[in-house]
C-alpha cells in the first residue's frame, strides 16, 4: 500500500510536468501578442518593459521562461497577463463554486442512474424501459450548453421558476446557494444519468443471470436481498470506477460549459475566459488545478476498487 | 413403504423461447424418503437440472409454465406462494450446486455467505452464526476452519469451494438435499471426497439426497434408487441394482454401454449412443428414444406409460418391449450391457 502511494505520487509529478510544459508549449508558438506589453498596460515606457522582461525571462529561451513561469506558480506571485490579478488567489476564490457544482452533481447522478438502472432493469423489455431507453439516448445526445441555454431561458427567465444563473456562497445563504444550484447541477448530470443508468441497466441483467445469484435465491433470502445485496451491489462495482474517473474529469474541466452557460463564475469559466484572451499564467495554473485531480480520483479510485473488490490487489 | 418425504407427481415444466414452447420436464413422477439418496441421471438437455430447481422454485420466471405436484410435508411446493418458499428454500430444502467456481458470491467473505442463510431462517445473534459457521466448515474438512471463515472464495480451490457450498446446504439441517451435479467441475480425486462427505452427511443427519448428474460412476457409488431421464421423462426407475444388473429401458443400455472401463481392452472408439438427443421444442412423437432406437417397432409411436414391468413392482419403465426381449437383446458382448447401434443412424 505505502509502495503503491509513493510510486502513485511519482506518477503524479511525471504527467503535471508533462501536461504543463505541453501547455506552456502551446501557448508559446500561439501568437498571442508581446505578453509584457500586455501586461505592462497602455503607455508602458521601456523600462517597465525591460524589467517586466526580465522577470518573467521573456527575452530566455523557452525552457527558462517555463521554469521561471513555474516558479511563479508555485511561490504564489504568478499574475495574469490581461489583469495582473493574482491567479493562485483568483483559483482560491473560485475552486468551492467549482467543487459545490462538480460534487452535487456527481451524487445527483450516482443517484438518479443506481434508481433508474434499477428500474428499467426490473422491467427490461418493457415499455417502461423502453421509453426510458429513449429519454436516456436523448439525455446522452444533447450538449450542456444547449440544455444549459434552454433552462436557463425558460426556467429562469421566462417563467422565473429558478435563479437566472449566478452563484451565492454558501456562507452567505444555504437556502439560496441551493436554489442558485438546482438547474446548474441538473444540466451536468443529464449525460451522466443517461450514460449510468445505461451501464448499470446492462450490468444488472448481466448479473442477475450468475449462478452466485441463483445461489442466494436457493438460501432462501428474500427477493429485495438478493437484488440489494447480490446483484446490486456486484452490478455497482465497475460503477463506482467510472464515477470517481469521471468527477476527476468533471473537476479537471469538465465544467467549463456549465459554469459559463450559468455564471457560475468557477474554475472552468475562469478557463473559458483566459483562454479566450490567451491568458497563458491563469490557463497553467487551471490546467495544472485539473490534471491534479485527475491524477488523485484516479488513484483513489484504485485503492477503492481494492477495497469494494477483494480480488483486487494493489502492487 | 413409510410415507415419502418428498412425493412428486407429474411435473411439468414448459419455458416460452424465440423457437417455440420448450417441454423441459415432461410427466416425472418420484418419490423420496427420509435419508435416501436418489439419483437423476441422463445427459444434458433432458430436463434432470430444471426439474431439480423447479422443486424450490428457481425455474420461475414469467416465460414458465408449471404442471403436477411436489408434495413435501402436505404442502405442494409447485403451486406455493414465492414467500412461503423462500422459507422451505434453505431450510427445509437446500441444494449444492454444479459450479462451485462461480455459485458463490466473489467479493463477499465465505463466511458471511453463510451467516446470510442462517440468519434468513433464524433469529441468531452474529456471534453464534458464526460459530456455528465455523463447526460447519470443520464439518465438511475445511482445516483452520476460525481463519478461513474470512476468506474470499477467490482464495479457496474448487473443492474446497464445493466443500463451502456443502456447508452452505447444510447450515440449517434440511431435510432435503438436491445435489446439482456437484462434482462434475472437480477431478476425480475430489470428487470421490465430496461423495464421501455428502454420504456421511445423509448418514448423520438423516436426510433425503437427491443427486443430479450423468456420471454413472457418481451413480454407483452413491445411490439407493436411480431415475434416469431422457428428452424431459423418466425413462426407467428402479434400485441401484435393477438399473446396472437388469435394466429395462434401451436408453439405459445405452448410458451403461457408455461407460469406459479401465478393466475391459480398450475400445477403438469411445462407446456412444448413435444420434443426437431431440430438441425439446420439437420432440419425436410417443417414445422420445424411438428414432435413437435400433428395437423400434411399430407401437414405440404410443407413448408408452412409466409402470412396472418386471416382477417386483418396484422397477418401472417406459418401454414397449417385452421383460423377455429386452433380456435377450441388450446383451451385446458377452458379460457386458449394451445396445447395438440402429441401423443407418448417423455414428
Amino acid at each position: 500500500m505505502a509502495r503503491f502511494i509513493v510510486r502513485r505520487i511519482g506518477q503524479m509529478l511525471l504527467v503535471l510536468f508533462a501536461v504543463s510544459a505541453l501547455t506552456f508549449l502551446i501557448f508559446n508558438v500561439i501568437p498571442g501578442g508581446d505578453p509584457a506589453v500586455r501586461m505592462a498596460g497602455r503607455h508602458p515606457d521601456p523600462g517597465q518593459l525591460a524589467r517586466i522582461r526580465a522577470e518573467w525571462g521573456f527575452n530566455d529561451p523557452v525552457y527558462v521562461q517555463y521554469l521561471k513561469t513555474m516558479q511563479k506558480t508555485f511561490t504564489g506571485d504568478l499574475s495574469s497577463y490581461t489583469t495582473n490579478v493574482d491567479v493562485v488567489d483568483e483559483l482560491r476564490k473560485r475552486a468551492p463554486r467549482t467543487f459545490a457544482l462538480a460534487i452535487g452533481a456527481a451524487i445527483i447522478w450516482m443517484l438518479a442512474a443506481t434508481a433508474i438502472g434499477l428500474y428499467t432493469a426490473a422491467r427490461a423489455g418493457r415499455f417502461a424501459d423502453r421509453s426510458i431507453t429513449i429519454l436516456a439516448l436523448v439525455g446522452i445526445s444533447m450538449p450542456v450548453f444547449w440544455v444549459g441555454a434552454l433552462m436557463n431561458y425558460y426556467l429562469g427567465f421566462k417563467w422565473g421558476i429558478f435563479p437566472n444563473g449566478g452563484y451565492v456562497p454558501f456562507a452567505d445563504d444555504p437556502w439560496e446557494w441551493f436554489y442558485h444550484l438546482i438547474m446548474p447541477w441538473t444540466a451536468l448530470s443529464i449525460l451522466f444519468i443517461g450514460v449510468y443508468s445505461r451501464v448499470l441497466r446492462s450490468n444488472i441483467l448481466d448479473t442477475i443471470n450468475e449462478d452466485y445469484v441463483r445461489t442466494a435465491r436457493a438460501k432462501g433470502l428474500s427477493e429485495r436481498r438478493v437484488m440489494y445485496r447480490h446483484v446490486l451491489r456486484n452490478s455497482l462495482i465497475p460503477i463506482v470506477t467510472l464515477w470517481g474517473l469521471d468527477f476527476g474529469a468533471v473537476l479537471g474541466g469538465g465544467t467549463i460549459l456549465t459554469e459559463t452557460v450559468f455564471d457560475i463564475q468557477g474554475v472552468g469559466q475562469y478557463a473559458a475566459e483566459s483562454i479566450g484572451q490567451l491568458d497563458v499564467p491563469p490557463v497553467l495554473a487551471i490546467t495544472l488545478f485539473g490534471s491534479f485531480f485527475i491524477v488523485l480520483l484516479n488513484t483513489v479510485v484504485d485503492i477503492l476498487y481494492a477495497a469494494i473488490d477483494p480480488r483486487i490487489r494493489l502492487q | 413403504m413409510p410415507e415419502p418425504l418428498l412425493s412428486v407427481r407429474d411435473l411439468e415444466v414448459s419455458f416460452a423461447t424465440d423457437e417455440g414452447v420448450v417441454q423441459a420436464v415432461d410427466g416425472v413422477s418420484f418419490d423420496i424418503g427420509q435419508g435416501e439418496i436418489l439419483a437423476v441421471v441422463g445427459e444434458s438437455g433432458s430436463g434432470k437440472s430444471v426439474s431439480a430447481m423447479t422443486l424450490m422454485g428457481l425455474t420461475r420466471s414469467p416465460n414458465a409454465r408449471f404442471s403436477g405436484s411436489a408434495m413435501y410435508k402436505g404442502e405442494d411446493l409447485i403451486s406455493a406462494s414465492d414467500e412461503r418458499l423462500q422459507d422451505v428454500r434453505g431450510a427445509e430444502i437446500a441444494m449444492i450446486f454444479q459450479d462451485p467456481m462461480s455459485s458463490l458470491n466473489p467479493v463477499q467473505k465465505i463466511g458471511a455467505q453463510i451467516v446470510e442463510q442462517i440468519q434468513a431462517h433464524e433469529a441468531l445473534p452474529d456471534a453464534q452464526a458464526r460459530e456455528r459457521v465455523v463447526e460447519l466448515l470443520e464439518r465438511v474438512g475445511i482445516p483452520r476452519a476460525r481463519e478461513r471463515i474470512d476468506s474470499y472464495p477467490f482464495e479457496f480451490s474448487g473443492g474446497m469451494r464445493q466443500r463451502v457450498m456443502i456447508a452452505l446446504a447444510l447450515s440449517c439441517d434440511p431435510n432435503v438435499l438436491i445435489a446439482d451435479e456437484p462434482t462434475t467441475a472437480l477431478d476425480v480425486t475430489i470428487q470421490a471426497q465430496i461423495l464421501q462427505r455428502i454420504r456421511s452427511l445423509r448418514d448423520e443427519t438423516g436426510a433425503a439426497v437427491i443427486l443430479v448428474t450423468h456420471d454413472l460412476g457418481v451413480v454407483a457409488d452413491i445411490a439407493d434408487r436411480v431415475a434416469v431421464m431422457y428428452a424431459g421423462r423418466i425413462v426407467e426407475q428402479g434400485s441401484l441394482d435393477d438399473i446396472f444388473y437388469d435394466p429395462q429401458h434401451p436408453y439405459t443400455w445405452g448410458l451403461l454401454g457408455s461407460i469406459t472401463r479401465v478393466d475391459k481392452p480398450r475400445p477403438a472408439r469411445l462407446p456412444a449412443i448413435a444420434g443426437l438427443p431431440p430438441s425439446l421444442a420439437d420432440r419425436p412423437e410417443g417414445c422420445h428414444f424411438r428414432p435413437r432406437c435400433p428395437h423400434e417397432f411399430a407401437k414405440c409411436t404410443e407413448v408408452p406409460p412409466l409402470e412396472a414391468r418386471v416382477e417386483g413392482g418396484q422397477h418401472l419403465d417406459r418401454c414397449w418391449l417385452t421383460v423377455e426381449q429386452k433380456r435377450s437383446d441388450r446383451e451385446v458382448l458377452p458379460g457386458e450391457i449394451g445396445l447395438r447401434s440402429k441401423e443407418g443412424a448417423p455414428a
